[in-house]
């Protein structure tokens, strides 16, 4: 077990990028290592979109108490992941308060709105200070341009994962997640596990 | 998916409803499920059928909903506990038997349908609420309101089924059958099962002893009284509680998820004192012994519920039914404008409506702040319009369909189906399709339009389906325009699976539910023998498949049928590596300059292309690109190239 609290109950976390990037394996490895510390998760995704490059949210509830609904009040996300710019401002605009802290991959991905010229990208820089802004604390994690340096985009969920965990925001120590995610990635474990102290690293820079 | 076949009782998972409910079947000792794949069902049999072998039942992907739930209750007629499951719009497919089964009554097998609602149309065409066939068929029904009712439930259900002799349902929505939450682990039953049709079980056995649904109004009695001892076993239920205190300046009335948004929306407002919650599980017939002995708990009740006001007017109904001297409270709900009459709800709605209905004033964060980040949000977050997956072999269909009705000039149309391709009522495929209704209805749409050329009408009709839609509802419409003659092309999209509800198979893969080979039902070999003209194209061959097109148009006829045939990327993808390394010639690409008016990042919009505004040209993203290499035949100046990876 670990020893770490809860930082307040229900703590609310959002997972949040756009379809195909792997939110919902990261919810599932986050909510799987806090079942077995004895929390009780409540976990809702967006699915349909969750394909087809739309935006998605996870909404990760967290409670030593009792079950929660799938959905974070307006106003009360606790910790922001967001593994894709502009999505992460989408979810401070609706969940995010002073308290609230963020973690961003800096890594856009572009819209068909976007590539096609009826809706504008922001300047990047001017869209991690207001992230940053907006956020009581801001770790900025280069997850996909890291992972792309292991050989796939596909490893910054785990970078992403190890930054959660690194950042302290979570009742849960490095060993809870490990065989979570082994049990996740049984293929690329060794890969998947440099990634993920990767993150670990990264958040502590 | 969760491994629900874990033998550790009193453990607790992480199990999203569908797994939830998949194992209170296995705890049941259920032998027999079956389903046809539909958001958000999908994964109760994924997951039994994941199982099946190990635990000695049996799981399939039937073809459509009403050969599910026909299938489940041949097994339960057989004495096998079974279960069918489905969403929303699978209850239509399936009314007409049902309204027979409860005439006939179940086997000695507890058989137990399950409805997956969709609050919002999330992932549907739209959001009916399945909840109305139990009132109107007479089928007792109950709906969990968080992960571990739904797995206790389901067990419950079946001894149920087995004590009254009738068919049960358990209606999910969205967010309990896709959202994740604890459950305890049950024991795993260790039951030997054996299969013998012998005679219909029933109630005290005073029915005759067939399985036939006459004479009629002598079984609707018998169904009646059924739903009377269903309402008996509601009023004790341990699925119908109160929480609050014992006078409560108002009394929540809520089921399903919303009895999880109500619980988050009186602790936000910190009202726990002051506020109860009446939770429903068992909502028809409805526990009216239950309900008015915790009407008087306030004078104000707020009914929470989703879609329809189902809980709302049987309770209202119920009430106005009551002597003076019983409690009736003021009622607020849909009928007042306090809640939705559409939509799904959520904390926020429910904290908005107990506000309105108390008068309170709630703040979820500071205003300065919150006015900031809404703004900031909207004036810097794009649109993220869906669009078909980079590499998604319906783009070039729809390319192909889109240049073929150009080149014809007679306004073709295009009417549409259930699936990853209704997406192309926008851009995602051009805006081709002209009307989206049912599971194969755009073929019966098309053999209307087909006929209607003594009035005059002569554009060209294409009906387009998937693969598993054909399969399900389409080979009807087919039939009927090959016999009446009526003119449409039906254009089958199979990527060979069915891709939009998590890649399941279905007759014409070769490959049951349960991971087992067998027989492939050819659609070709199928349509053929209908006697009719039938080509199979690539769509990624965009030459081929557009005059392959045009060629059919121009013969006209009767019903036809091009095959688009090409794997979905998803699951191309997960095995193989791209086929191609794609990249954009910036020699070649002349941008604004060309006059295609960006042909490639405007109008075909693969995910994979993007517009390097400081170049002035398109980019490949080379992180989304599957390497398909379709764009490389729609760019005039051939600057999109590629090469073998």
């Amino acid at each position: 077990m670990t020893t770490k609290q809860l930082m307040k109950d229900p703590l609310n976390l959002i997972i949040t990028g756009v379809g195909g990037q792997g939110n919902v394996m990261i919810s599932l490895i986050i909510g799987n290592a806090l079942v077995r510390e004895g929390y009780f998760v409540t976990v809702g995704e967006t699915y349909g979109a969750s394909q087809r490059g739309g935006p998605v949210m996870s909404h990760l509830r967290i409670s030593r108490e009792t079950q929660y609904s799938p959905f974070i009040p307006n106003g009360c996300a606790d910790i922001i992941l967001g593994m894709e710019p502009v999505e992460t401002l989408r979810m401070l605009g609706q969940y995010g308060n002073p308290d609230v802290l963020t973690i961003i991959n800096p890594r856009p991905i572009y819209s068909i709105d976007v590539t096609g010229g009826s809706a504008e990208y922001p300047d990047l820089d001017k869209l991690v200070q207001t992230v940053k802004k907006l956020s009581a604390k801001t770790w900025v994690i280069n997850a996909t341009e890291e992972a792309q340096k292991m050989g796939s985009p596909m490893f910054a969920n785990a970078i992403l994962v190890g930054a959660v965990i690194g950042s302290g925001v979570l009742p849960l120590d490095k060993k809870v997640v490990e065989p979570v995610l082994r049990e996740t990635f049984p293929k690329e474990i060794e890969a998947n596990l440099s990634a993920f102290n990767k993150g670990i690293a990264l958040v502590k820079q | 998916m969760a491994n629900i076949e874990i033998d550790a009782p009193c453990t607790r998972q992480l199990f999203i409803g569908n797994e939830a409910i998949a194992r209170g079947a296995l705890e049941a000792g259920i032998g027999f499920a079956a389903a046809y794949p539909g958001t958000p069902s999908s994964e109760i049999i994924s997951s039994l059928a994941q199982v099946a072998k190990d635990m000695g039942i049996y799981a399939e992907w039937s073809v459509n909903e009403k050969v599910a739930m026909e299938a489940a209750a041949g097994a339960s007629f057989a004495g096998i506990r079974s279960l069918a499951a489905m969403k929303q719009n699978g209850i239509n497919v399936v009314s007409d038997f049902l309204a027979n089964l409860v005439m006939s009554g179940i086997g000695k097998g507890g058989l137990v349908l399950v409805s997956c609602d969709d609050p919002s149309a999330i992932s549907s065409s739209n959001e009916q609420d399945s909840r109305h066939i139990a009132k109107w068929l007479d089928i007792p029904l109950v709906e969990p309101g968080d992960f571990q009712e739904a797995k206790d439930m389901t067990k419950w259900l079946f001894e149920l089924s087995e004590e009254i002799g009738t068919l049960f349902i358990l209606r999910s929505v969205t967010r309990i059958a896709h959202a994740r939450g604890n459950v305890k682990l049950g024991e795993l039953p260790k039951r030997e099962q054996r299969a013998y049709f012998d005679q219909i079980h029933d109630l005290k056995s005073v029915m005759p002893t067939s399985l036939m649904p006459i004479p009629s109004p002598l079984r609707h009695f018998f169904q009646h009284m059924k739903v009377d001892k269903a309402r008996e076993k509601f009023e004790a239920s341990q699925f119908n509680r109160y929480v609050g205190p014992d006078k409560a300046d108002l009394l929540i009335v809520t089921c399903g998820s919303c009895w999880l948004y109500a619980q988050d929306a009186v602790k936000a407002l910190k009202l726990e004192d002051k506020v109860g919650i009446l939770k429903l599980g068992t909502l028809w017939p409805l526990p009216e012994k239950f309900v008015e002995s915790n009407l008087g708990k306030s004078q104000k009740v707020l009914f929470v519920e989703e879609i329809d006001p189902f809980l709302e007017r049987s309770v209202m109904e119920f009430v106005a039914s009551l002597p003076s001297t019983s409690p009736h409270p003021t009622f607020y709900g849909k009928h007042s404008g306090h809640i939705n009459a559409y939509g799904e709800l959520n904390p926020d709605l429910v904290i908005k409506a107990i506000s309105t209905v108390l008068g309170l004033t709630y703040q979820a964060r500071d205003a300065g702040y919150g006015s900031e980040a809404e703004a900031v949000a909207k004036s810097h977050v794009p649109e993220r319009s869906m669009t078909f997956c980079a590499g998604c072999p319906h783009r070039a269909t729809f390319w192909a369909i889109k240049n073929a009705l150009k080149l014809d000039g007679r306004n073709g149309i295009v009417t549409g189906d259930i699936g990853c391709y209704s997406m192309a009522l926008g851009p995602a495929g051009f805006f081709q399709l002209r009307t989206l209704h049912c599971m194969g209805g755009g073929t019966g749409v098309a053999n209307g339009l087909g006929k209607l050329g003594q009035f005059g009408f002569s554009q060209p009709v294409l009906a387009v389906v998937g693969d598993s839609t054909f399969y399900h509802a389409t080979i009807p419409a087919l039939i009927n325009g090959i016999y009446n003659q009526s003119n449409f092309i039906l254009v089958i999209l199979d990527n060979s699976a069915t891709a939009m509800t998590g890649f399941q198979p279905h007759p014409g893969i070769g490959t049951t539910a349960m991971g087992e080979p067998t027989k492939v039902v050819s659609m070709e070999a199928l349509c053929r023998s209908l006697g009719t003209h039938v080509e199979v194209c690539d769509p990624f061959d965009l030459k081929h498949s557009t005059n392959t097109l045009l060629d059919m148009i121009a013969e006209g006829g009767g019903a036809k049928v091009i095959i688009m045939r090409r794997q979905c990327e998803l699951v191309r993808g997960k095995k193989e590596k791209p086929p191609y390394r794609v990249w954009v010639d910036v020699e070649k690409c002349i941008g604004e300059a060309c006059g295609c008016d960006r042909l490639c990042t405007k109008v075909f919009l693969c995910p994979g292309l993007t517009w390097d505004k400081k170049a002035g040209k398109s980019k490949i993203d080379e992180v989304i690109c599957t390497g398909c290499g379709v764009c490389t035949e729609i760019c005039p100046q051939g600057a999109i190239t590629k090469e073998v990876a």
